[in-house]
């Protein structure tokens, strides 16, 4: 095959803008100068140091990992039910709930964080954690509905019926035939939703309150008042953290299952 | 009653169309029946009123006399293949098979012992530790066969199992399925659009059209005498012309000519219809006996064992395939003889 030289060094260009600033990051991270610079001076290890010698970052990273695990688990307890819904009565009507539910993926971050506020804390005026929680299940809930949609659409349904026929109830049929089946879909689905809720700055923003705030938002918050290589490090922990989780999902199903 | 009977079953989605309208069919212990028809005929809905996988809107379902049409699938012990195989991607072919003995709660060993005999049976012992996706179609489709037979099913239902199988593949496994049917006496209903595989493996044969079934017989029966004319252009005939009676089994065509014929279901049906192969071609006759058509050809077609003449008549279009040697060209002048133990009132 022809070399494409020219679309080569397009692409090699477009790896590079989309690498760099992670790098700058990365290497930002070492540098001992206490506000963060480029290139740097120095090499320390410190700024890692400090990161565990702030307790707000701890406390908000434990906080976050609760938050999103929980509203992922809760995503996939209604999304996967839904999903199958979705995938096994097919019609009109449920076209256009299949698109409403993956809307707030589509509407814009602030907008679902300024509505949550609205409804959560002002009309319902649920207890912070809870309503923070709430939040994340939400925006978790299209991703569960989505990639388990997918992998339920690629699903031959006469399987469960078969089921049915050897003498399965509908629950059983479930269970035994239709779960194991799209174990990678849902395994998929809760790496991407756990992720986005993990990352996820908007809505927690809006429904954040005193002593109980994410590690995205408080990483903000830090950045307003301080300007040291803290964050760099922060920043290159949770990357390494994505990193491995990525790695995870490629050995196991491949990321273009995901996608 | 017999084995099974179907009363008066209606299914409709939407309230207002009928999928199958008042359907009626009755069964015999022991026999395997076909449901025959085009797409969308009813002929699957059937079977999975059957199945109990649609709850017809109005009508019984009976085995042995018992009304079994509230009961869900779960509980009818009937053994189902479908058209895709259905086998469960997740099992080794050993666990698809015995998934509905498991489910019995029957100890392991008869289980095993089951299963075994059942892939034995079926010429799958090599495979019984393999997984769906390393089958052939074939292979896959016996699976589908044992599964469904190990439960000792009351009632065997096939939803077009051949269509998905190479032609070759098709005519050995529906020899095979009809042996093994014979051999365990298990009563069986088979879904086809086939009209070849329908009349080769079936006792008994349903043809259906818009929900109803249009003729309800052996295969010999259907395919020698066709009741409506729905039936007759399904298996392949093809010309079909207007027919008034004149006298005790003699009838008018519109231009005049007389055909006889013994083979009317009721003296009211006034189309004749009859088979391009069963028309015989003679030179031009100068005079016109009963059953004879003048004509002209105009289209020759090769066929292999015979040719297809499109000639023209007095009664329009008529389709002859003829394998005599004498070949007519386009433009000669024939006569057609229609004998009179082959045309057919509808």
């Amino acid at each position: 095959m022809r070399k494409q030289r020219g679309l080569s060094i397009f692409v090699l260009l477009v790896f590079i803008f989309l690498c760099l600033p992670l790098i700058i990051v990365t290497v930002t991270a070492f540098g001992e100068n206490p506000s963060i610079q480029f290139p740097i001076e120095g090499f320390t290890f410190d700024w890692f140091k400090k990161v565990f010698e702030i307790s707000s970052f701890i406390d908000s990273f434990f906080l976050s990992l609760q938050i999103s695990f929980l509203a992922t688990i809760l995503a996939l307890a209604v999304g996967v039910p839904a999903a199958y819904a979705l995938a096994r009565y097919r019609t009109p009507k449920t076209a256009w709930l299949k698109s409403f539910f993956l809307s707030p993926t589509v509407i814009p971050g602030v907008v679902v964080g300024y509505a949550l506020f609205q409804f959560i804390v002002v009309q319902l005026n649920l207890p912070i954690y809870q309503g923070l929680l709430l939040g994340h299940f939400l925006i978790s809930l299209p991703y569960v509905i989505r990639v388990v949609g997918s992998s339920l659409e690629q699903l031959d349904f006469s399987i469960e019926e078969v089921a049915w026929t050897l003498g399965c109830t509908k629950v059983k049929a479930f269970i035994r035939v239709v779960l194991p089946n799209i174990t990678s879909g849902i395994f998929a689905s809760f790496m991407l939703a756990f992720i986005n809720s993990f990352n996820n700055i908007p809505v927690s923003q809006f429904l954040s309150g005193p002593g109980v705030s994410t590690l995205p938002t408080t990483l903000m918050n830090y950045i307003e008042y301080n300007y040291d290589p803290t964050v760099s490090a922060l920043s290159v922990l949770l990357m390494l953290g994505t990193i491995v989780l990525m790695y995870l999902i490629e050995k196991t199903l491949g990321l273009a299952s995901v996608a | 009653m017999s084995f099974v009977d179907l009363e008066d079953i209606r299914v409709s989605y939407d309230g207002k169309n009928n999928i199958l309208k008042d359907l009626n069919l009755s069964i015999e212990e022991g026999q395997l029946v076909s449901l025959l028809g085009p797409s969308g005929c009813g002929k699957t809905t059937t079977l999975r009123v059957i199945a109990g996988l649609i709850e017809p809107n109005d009508g019984a379902f009976k085995v042995e006399g018992a009304n079994l049409t509230k009961v869900p699938v779960h509980k009818r012990n009937f053994g189902m293949v479908f058209q895709s195989y259905a086998l469960f991607p997740h099992l080794t072919i050993k666990e698809n098979v015995g998934f509905g003995l498991k489910l019995r709660k029957e100890p392991k060993d008869i289980i095993h012992k089951k299963v075994m005999e059942m892939l034995e049976v079926t010429g799958l012992a090599d495979f019984a530790d393999r997984y769906p996706k390393q089958l052939s179609g074939g292979q896959r489709q016996r699976v589908a066969l044992a599964r469904a037979l190990v439960i000792e099913p009351k009632l065997l239902l096939l939803d077009e199992p051949l269509s998905n199988l190479d032609a070759k593949l098709r005519i050995n496994m529906r020899l095979e399925i009809k042996k093994i049917q014979q051999r365990l006496g298990i009563t069986s209903v088979f879904v086809t659009h086939d009209q070849e595989e329908c009349f080769s493996i079936s006792d008994k044969v349903a043809v259906m059209n818009q929900g109803v079934i249009e003729q309800f017989d052996s295969p010999e029966v259907i395919y020698n005498y066709p009741k409506t004319e729905f039936v007759a252009r399904f298996i392949g005939f093809e010309n079909f012309f207007d027919l008034t009676l004149v006298d005790d089994q003699t009838y008018a065509a519109p231009d005049g000519s007389l055909f006889k014929t013994k083979r009317a279901w009721e003296s009211t049906k006034k189309v004749g219809t009859i088979r391009p192969e069963d028309i015989t071609l003679l030179e031009e006759q100068s005079e016109q006996t009963v059953n004879t058509l003048p004509g002209e050809v105009k289209v020759r077609t090769f066929l292999g064992k015979s040719y297809q003449y499109e000639v023209e008549t007095p009664l329009g279009k008529i389709l002859v395939q003829d394998g005599h040697s004498t070949a007519y060209a386009a433009g000669d002048k024939v006569s057609l003889y229609i004998p009179e133990e082959k045309l057919i009132l509808v």
